[in-house]
């Protein structure tokens, strides 16, 4: 079974999510022109994918294991502010900065998990609590310590270097961390033995447990990198743009969460891929930033995602079923 | 005579005031197919998870090759040779065969921390683990568990616990949804079961289907065991009487003919 056919393509998870993007790329091609392709207007909504992307895998792979997690919404502004009070506002060294913030991340993850495998609420109302709460203990802190709730921060050559630079001048060096992040989440998620736990416990997590699979300490982990990823975005966005405000992030939920199923991950759990998510993030950047290379009004660009993200949700059931019913021929 | 292998004593089980079993003792031997029969609520799910070390017994002792053994969780059952198997149980409908037989066991090649799952080995060992079970139409690791029947899908999973060094195996109620056909098809599985030395557990309300594998039978009433035989004691009629709660079956017919004559002058108002 190691021939490559079409057949066997389509019915992987991330096929639906590639012909999507092959079509919106089709799509603006002949709609904005070819700027769109070009070097300025790649930059432009791959720096999108990027800060999108960098949230979506561990969100996905969560939504592979059946759980959600929404307080990223809350997650991206509380890694920016915390940067920026600690080393922007106090001056504290900014490598102290950043532990913060990460380990920010992995208490809100820890928190989340902790209280979604103990209670069996389900993790959408979980993480909705602590989007609110953290997005209010941000604000209050913010305007408690700062007296407002945006704050500028000059980090030294080094960090920007590292976390937040535009590469010749256009494109954000969040990009690079994207490609590096996917490529271990591919190794891990469909190469190692990780990945498999995850689909089966989104599949079935008593028969997970019963297989002898960590579920409890799978699912805070995955919660964590969530966490902990959106943090980061939110740290590096500071890092770029030199300052940070209390208010940004709360569109990534529905962002990340479209990236996600237009990727082709199943809103139930057990069937998804890395790649497939990519694809989604790609895709739903490219009719984000698109529109602005048409002549189209801006406010179009809504009611393309939505029907997209409709369209993706039938293709990828219908592709599903194909894998289901799928059977060697006879000989 | 063949050698026991686990052993109930005496077992009582009660959750807070609620006593689910009472004086329960069994003996699983060795290539002996035991039938579990009880109606809905007879405590036979208590009794199973008792077995597989999810619950602990109130009272009572479970003896392992004759050795007393107390487990800690179902983790430790397993690791004796314990495997329960639940109605599709052990099976992911969207992952592929390969990778849904090793979930927690995935055969590794490769050094530290990038150890790759062996896609490769994994298909192998589960195609032929199934098809040495007779289920031949099983033949690409690579399809998904979704697109097989039912009983396929429990054969695949009675074959993974017999892979993984079971020597009780406990069927939970694996014949329940499936047709006539697919049942069949499982029945032949436990019998080859039965038939490399293991254990078997085999809990039913199907009559029929413990009738064509069982060698031994007992009935919960109740929480207590009602009746233990063996092959050939008792007639179906008998064993679906008892099932019933000593109420015999004609009876309950008769009841429900009453009910219906009764009941003919003025139905039931429709409902809404």
């Amino acid at each position: 079974m190691n021939t490559i056919s079409i057949g066997n393509l389509l019915r992987r998870p991330e096929a639906g999510a590639f012909l999507g993007m092959i079509a919106v790329v089709l799509f603006f091609l002949v709609f904005g022109g070819i700027n769109f392709l070009k070097p300025a207007g790649i930059a432009s909504w791959l720096n999108v994918a990027a800060n999108i992307g960098i949230i979506a895998i561990p969100v996905g792979l969560l939504m592979i294991a059946g759980e959600l997690d929404i307080s990223i919404g809350s997650m991206i502004p509380a890694g920016s502010m915390i940067i920026a009070i600690m080393s922007g506002h106090y001056d504290m060294p900014v490598w102290l900065s950043i532990l913060a913030v990460l380990g920010f991340g992995v208490v809100v993850g820890t928190i989340n998990g902790v209280l979604v495998v103990r209670t069996a609420v389900p993790s959408l109302i979980v993480t909705l609590g602590t989007l609110f709460a953290v997005a209010g203990m941000v604000l209050g802190l913010s305007v408690l310590i700062t007296g407002t709730t945006s704050v500028a921060i000059k980090a030294p050559a080094l960090y920007k270097a590292i976390f937040g630079q535009f590469i010749g001048g256009t494109y954000q060096v969040i990009i690079l961390w994207w490609i590096l992040l996917t490529a271990v989440y591919v190794f891990y998620v469909h190469y190692s033995k990780f990945g498999n736990w995850i689909f089966a416990m989104g599949g079935d997590r008593e028969s997970a447990r019963n297989a002898g699979i960590p579920t409890t300490r799978l699912t805070i982990i995955l919660f964590i990198l969530s966490a902990t990823s959106a943090s980061f975005v939110g740290m590096c966005q500071a890092l770029l743009f030199n300052s940070a405000q209390v208010s940004a992030g709360m569109s990534y939920i529905f962002n990340v969460i479209i990236s996600v199923v237009v990727g082709g991950v199943v809103l139930t759990g057990g069937f998804g891929s890395v790649v497939g998510i990519v694809f989604g993030t790609i895709t739903f950047a490219v009719v984000n930033q698109g529109i602005y290379f048409t002549s189209f009004d801006r406010n179009w660009s809504s009611l393309i995602i939505g029907v997209m993200l409709l369209v993706a949700v039938l293709m990828n059931n219908t592709f599903r079923t194909m894998a289901l019913s799928y059977a060697p021929k006879k000989k | 005579m063949t050698k026991t292998v686990l052993e109930l004593r005496n077992v009582d089980k009660s959750f807070g005031p609620i006593d689910v079993l009472h004086q329960i003792s069994l003996k699983v031997k060795e290539g002996e197919v035991l039938c579990l029969l009880g109606d809905n609520g007879a405590g036979k799910s208590t009794l199973i998870k008792t077995l597989a070390g999810v619950h602990k017994p109130t009272r009572g002792t479970i003896l392992m090759d004759g050795a007393e053994v107390s487990f800690d969780g179902p983790r430790a059952a397993q690791d004796m040779g314990i495997a329960t198997v639940h109605q599709f149980g052990g099976t992911f409908p969207l992952m592929s065969i390969g990778r849904s037989f090793f979930v927690g066991v995935e055969p590794t090649r490769g050094w530290g921390p990038f150890k790759i799952y062996d896609r490769k080995k994994a298909n192998a060992i589960a195609v032929k683990a199934v098809q040495d079970f007779g289920i031949t139409r099983v033949d690409d690791g690579d399809r998904l568990i979704g697109g097989l029947s039912g009983g396929e899908r429990q054969s695949l999973a009675i074959a993974r616990a017999v892979h993984f060094g079971a020597r009780v195996l406990i069927l939970d109620e694996p014949t329940a949804a499936l047709g006539v056909k697919q049942a069949a098809h499982v029945l032949r599985i436990v019998n080859e079961a039965k038939k490399r030395g293991l254990a078997v557990v085999f809990i039913t309300h199907q009559v029929m289907h413990a009738m064509a594998v069982g060698d031994h039978f007992a009935v919960l009433i109740r929480g207590a065991i009602a009746a233990d035989f063996r092959k050939g004691e008792r007639s179906r009629e008998e064993i679906t009487d008892l099932m019933a709660g000593g109420e015999t079956m004609a009876d309950l017919e008769a009841q429900i003919e009453g009910y219906a004559e009764a009941q003919t002058d003025n139905p039931p108002p429709p409902s809404p």
